[in-house]
């Protein structure tokens, strides 16, 4: 089967100084002759490769492992966060067979207070990491590696810290947001260890910690919108978050 | 105190006033349910719902949960809109499954206030507040169904009651499920039947008010038995 090409699209992608510039703007940019086999990332580097031969300042995205595992790309596309035309997928991994001829792509980056621009479409998600260093973790010195058989846990619950483990920490869901909020995030990664034996231990401490933070760091307050489970590229959904809302109000009724 | 200030905490405050302001609302449509039926046994309840002191002290604590409802929910929307920040995004394609009343629950909220703040001048203006000061109109206070076949004689207020009541549904329909996800009683499994919880319940609570509204607006003469006798809805007929 051929190969699908595209001959030309335009691409319309955000220009900003730091979180401050007031000169922030959108440029764009005639694409032509891009195979369908190309990634948006790719897409991205030859779109830079033409902008430095034409003296240009290049684009400034975020990326790293280009596999859907790391969590860093980040972009805004069509009204989307990681783009519409692929479910279940992170920017890195949408190809551009999935977009038509003539097609006017905006990218812009996450626009959330909790997130402000380095530059471009590059954001600051260290609130992010800042909330994981609050508890995301557990204290527990587990010693020498257990036998397997030690702990038992039910396939079920081990399924499911598995999926909520799966959150990347890419910050769409606060990126798609309109309240700015990052209990879908911080409902995984509290979920993910909640779920385990070895866990629990420290699930009401951890729960209140992180919860703290996040707050602290000026995310909003979910309202239960559900934008965030429906342009999450790890599929986590809003059964986190009552989970989450559960371990908060249990750990402080039990203060 | 974690009620106020962590973000979970107040959404629980929202969630227990707005949860049972919807346990109110069902007593209240159920109650208004007798006046197609009996006005004799409307005014009944009525009279004792009157102005004495379980009325009274159940009306001041109803006033509080609207009231903490009303403050959380301009608290919470202020906050929300700091943390959103003031950098639109250019372009935005709303999912398919964000439904609608989940994004405006405040507007929706105001227009309930404008309709309560209608309903307590129509009714409770001229009945618990009129018994309390002693006021003399033509229809004595516990004349409950005179007054709501005065009221919905005038189609201005009965165009108000069905916008109020509209509003009130889309309320609802996210505001039930809603409630109970922020409580943690949801998951997998419970959110669809929230979901479907939430449509339904909305969906009769909301249906025995307007029943009553229009009702009284397009026939009142056949409604709650001719001279005030117990008389059956469609025996009246
Ligand atoms: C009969 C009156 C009302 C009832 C039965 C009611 C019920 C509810 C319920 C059950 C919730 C869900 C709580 C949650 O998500 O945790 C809710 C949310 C909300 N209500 Fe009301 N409400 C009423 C009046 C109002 C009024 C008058 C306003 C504002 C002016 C208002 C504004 C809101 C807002 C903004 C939310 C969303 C908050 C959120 O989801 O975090 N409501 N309401
Ligand atoms: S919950 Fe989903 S959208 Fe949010 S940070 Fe994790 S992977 Fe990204
Ligand atoms: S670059 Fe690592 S997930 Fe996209």
């Amino acid at each position: 089967m051929a190969e699908k090409v595209l001959k030309q699209f335009t691409v319309k992608y955000w220009k900003q100084n730091g979180p401050k510039d007031t000169n922030a703007h959108f440029e764009e940019k005639v694409m032509k002759d891009i195979p369908g086999d190309t990634s948006f990332l790719e897409m991205l580097d030859i779109l830079n490769e033409q902008l430095i031969e034409e003296g240009k300042e290049p684009f400034v995205f975020d990326h790293d492992c280009r596999e859907g595992i790391c969590g860093m790309c980040s972009l805004y596309i069509n009204g989307t966060p990681h783009g519409k035309t692929e479910r279940g997928a992170t920017t890195c991994q949408l190809y551009m067979r999935k977009f038509n001829e003539g097609d006017v792509i905006t990218i812009e980056p996450w626009r959330s207070a909790g997130f402000p621009v380095i530059k471009d479409c590059m954001v600051d998600r260290t609130a992010f990491d800042k909330i994981i260093q609050a508890g995301g973790y557990t204290t527990v010195r587990t010693g020498a590696p257990q036998d397997a058989n030690a702990i038992l846990i039910p396939k079920a619950d081990a399924d499911e810290a598995m999926d909520c483990a799966s959150c990347i920490g890419c910050g769409a869901c606060v990126a798609a947001c309109k309240n700015g909020s990052a209990m879908l995030f911080v409902s995984s990664k509290v979920s993910q260890l909640a779920l385990l034996p070895q866990g629990r231990v420290e699930a009401a401490r951890r729960a209140k910690a992180m919860v703290a933070k996040m707050d602290e760091l000026g995310f909003g307050n979910c309202t239960n919108t559900r934008a965030c489970e429906a342009v999450c590229p790890k599929c986590e959904t809003i059964a986190n978050i009552a989970r989450l809302n559960r371990e908060f109000i249990k750990a402080k009724l039990a203060d | 105190m974690w009620l106020c200030n962590s973000s979970i905490g107040r959404k629980v405050v929202m969630s227990v006033t707005g949860l049972a302001l919807v346990l109110f609302l069902t007593f209240h449509a159920c109650m208004n349910v007798v006046a197609l039926f009996s006005a004799e046994a409307y005014n009944q309840i009525c009279e004792l719902l009157g102005s004495n002191w379980y009325a009274l002290a159940a009306t001041a604590g109803l006033g509080a949960l609207v009231v903490i409802h009303i403050l959380y929910a301009f608290i919470l929307t202020i906050q929300n809109r700091n943390a959103r920040g003031s950098n639109r995004y250019d372009k935005t394609d709303k999912p398919e499954k964000v439904e609608w009343a989940s994004q405006n629950m405040l507007a929706l909220g105001v227009i309930i206030v404008l309709g309560l703040a209608l309903h307590l001048f129509n009714f409770w203006y001229n009945m618990m507040f009129a018994e309390i000061v002693g006021a003399s109109n033509p229809i004595g206070p516990t004349e409950g169904f005179e007054w709501i076949k005065e009221t919905f004689a005038n189609p201005v207020f009965v165009v108000l009651y069905v916008i109020w009541l509209c509003a009130l549904w889309f309320h609802l329909t996210h505001g039930i499920w809603s409630g109970m996800q922020t409580l943690g009683w949801s998951g997998h499994i419970w959110f669809n039947r929230w979901k479907c919880i939430s449509q339904i319940w909305a969906t009769i609570v909301v249906a025995m008010f307007l029943i009553v509204a229009l009702a009284f607006a397009l026939c009142p003469d056949c409604l709650g038995g001719a001279d005030g006798k117990v008389v059956p809805f469609e025996m009246a007929m």
